[in-house]
């Protein structure tokens, strides 16, 4: 499915650009693409590294095990494929509450450990499982409590209340991910016949 | 709340070394190990990172969706939907920073608290960059068969971003 988008952006981007007349500015943009990606990816190595440092001394003191069991009634209703003490249930929790407090940057780590977790039980290395699909759509969701961001830049702007989307973003948020998760559990139900 | 904000991480970050030294781990061995993790992950996604960029960066400068959405104008004229928030709705599943040049150029030229200012706000906080997170987090494994992971999320998207406006509407309408 990506490979599918990849294709379609970049041949109806260049093939409109060609039409405009902007086959220069195509030049370069193919060009430099791939430093745009690279440096994308050094603003989040840091991040990475030393979420993945803090998370692993969480995981080493039992504090992510705590964690997911505190979570786990609500988790294993919402991924009925994953065993009780799976290994990504604390990452996937964690990713969930990094996203719910509007820190974006340190969900990305969470949300990559979590995968890698589930993929170490993929009997089907090319193919996405059910509980990947689950994890992802809450990821694309954005399960947002505070959105740190929209405060900051509403604060910058000189907001008269700032803080005021919070309720309405919640709400948002809460319709657009039952919306997300209703529609995988019907493809799943449908799925399995 | 934005102060109280500022809070999160630190103590985030405080409370579990705290608790780690509470467990006698050896916290600086734990934090090298997993920051190492951090090295090798980084370079596991780095080809879907560098790949997506690639063609974003294509896609958007082409200015392919303005070329579409003004063909939406007049039907979101009509049903009252400011124009404005358009190419923020339609960016989003797939650039984050795009997508948040956008919603300051909103605020810079209408105000945070305007109608198109409340809804860009809200938008941002109800979706996120579908494909951008579908690309990189199936990218790190290598999954190549998504089944319906992008359909849900571009619905659930979809979903957001009329309950966004709707919402707006009726909260601060």
């Amino acid at each position: 499915m990506v490979t599918y988008i990849w294709v379609f952006f970049i041949v109806i981007g260049s093939l409109f650009t060609i039409a405009n007349g902007g086959i220069a500015n195509l030049n370069s943009e193919i060009l430099k693409g791939g430093s745009d990606g690279i440096k994308l990816l050094l603003d989040m190595l840091p991040l990475l590294v030393l979420w993945t440092g803090i998370m692993q001394i969480a995981e080493d003191s039992h504090l992510l095990d705590l964690f997911a069991k505190l979570v786990r009634p609500l988790l294993s209703k919402l991924f009925p494929s994953l065993p009780k003490d799976h290994p990504a249930i604390g990452y996937i929790a964690s990713n969930i509450a990094a996203n719910a407090l509007g820190l974006g940057s340190a969900a990305t780590p969470f949300g990559l450990k979590a995968m890698e977790c589930l993929q170490k039980e993929n009997p089907q290395k090319d193919t996405a499982t059910e509980a990947m699909i689950t994890f992802l759509v809450l990821n694309t969701g954005g399960v947002t409590v505070i959105p740190t961001t929209v405060i900051a830049l509403r604060m910058m702007y000189q907001s008269a209340n700032p803080t005021e989307i919070i309720l309405t973003s919640i709400l948002a948020t809460f319709i657009s991910n039952i919306a997300g998760l209703i529609f995988d559990y019907r493809k799943r139900r449908k799925n399995h016949g | 709340m934005a102060n109280l904000a500022n809070y999160i991480v630190p103590v985030f970050v405080l409370g579990i070394i705290l608790y780690a030294f509470h467990k006698k781990v050896n916290i600086y061995e734990s934090f090298l190990v997993g920051a190492k993790e951090g090295i090798v992950t980084t370079f596991k996604i780095a080809p879907a990172v560098i790949a997506m960029v690639f063609a974003t960066n294509i896609f958007l400068n082409s200015h392919f969706l303005e070329f579409v959405f003004s063909y939406f104008q007049p039907l979101l004229t009509s049903l009252g939907i400011p124009i404005q928030i358009l190419p923020m709705a339609m960016i989003r599943p797939i650039s984050g920073t795009a997508t948040l040049a956008i919603m300051t150029n909103i605020f810079q030229n209408y105000g945070p608290d305007s109608f198109v200012g409340r809804l860009a706000s809200n938008l941002q906080g109800c979706t996120d960059t579908t494909i951008y997170v579908l690309a990189l987090y199936f990218g790190s494994i290598k999954v190549t068969k998504t089944k319906h992971a992008l359909q849900a999320g571009l619905f659930a998207d979809l979903v957001g971003i009329i309950s966004a406006f709707i919402i707006t509407w009726l909260f601060f309408g």
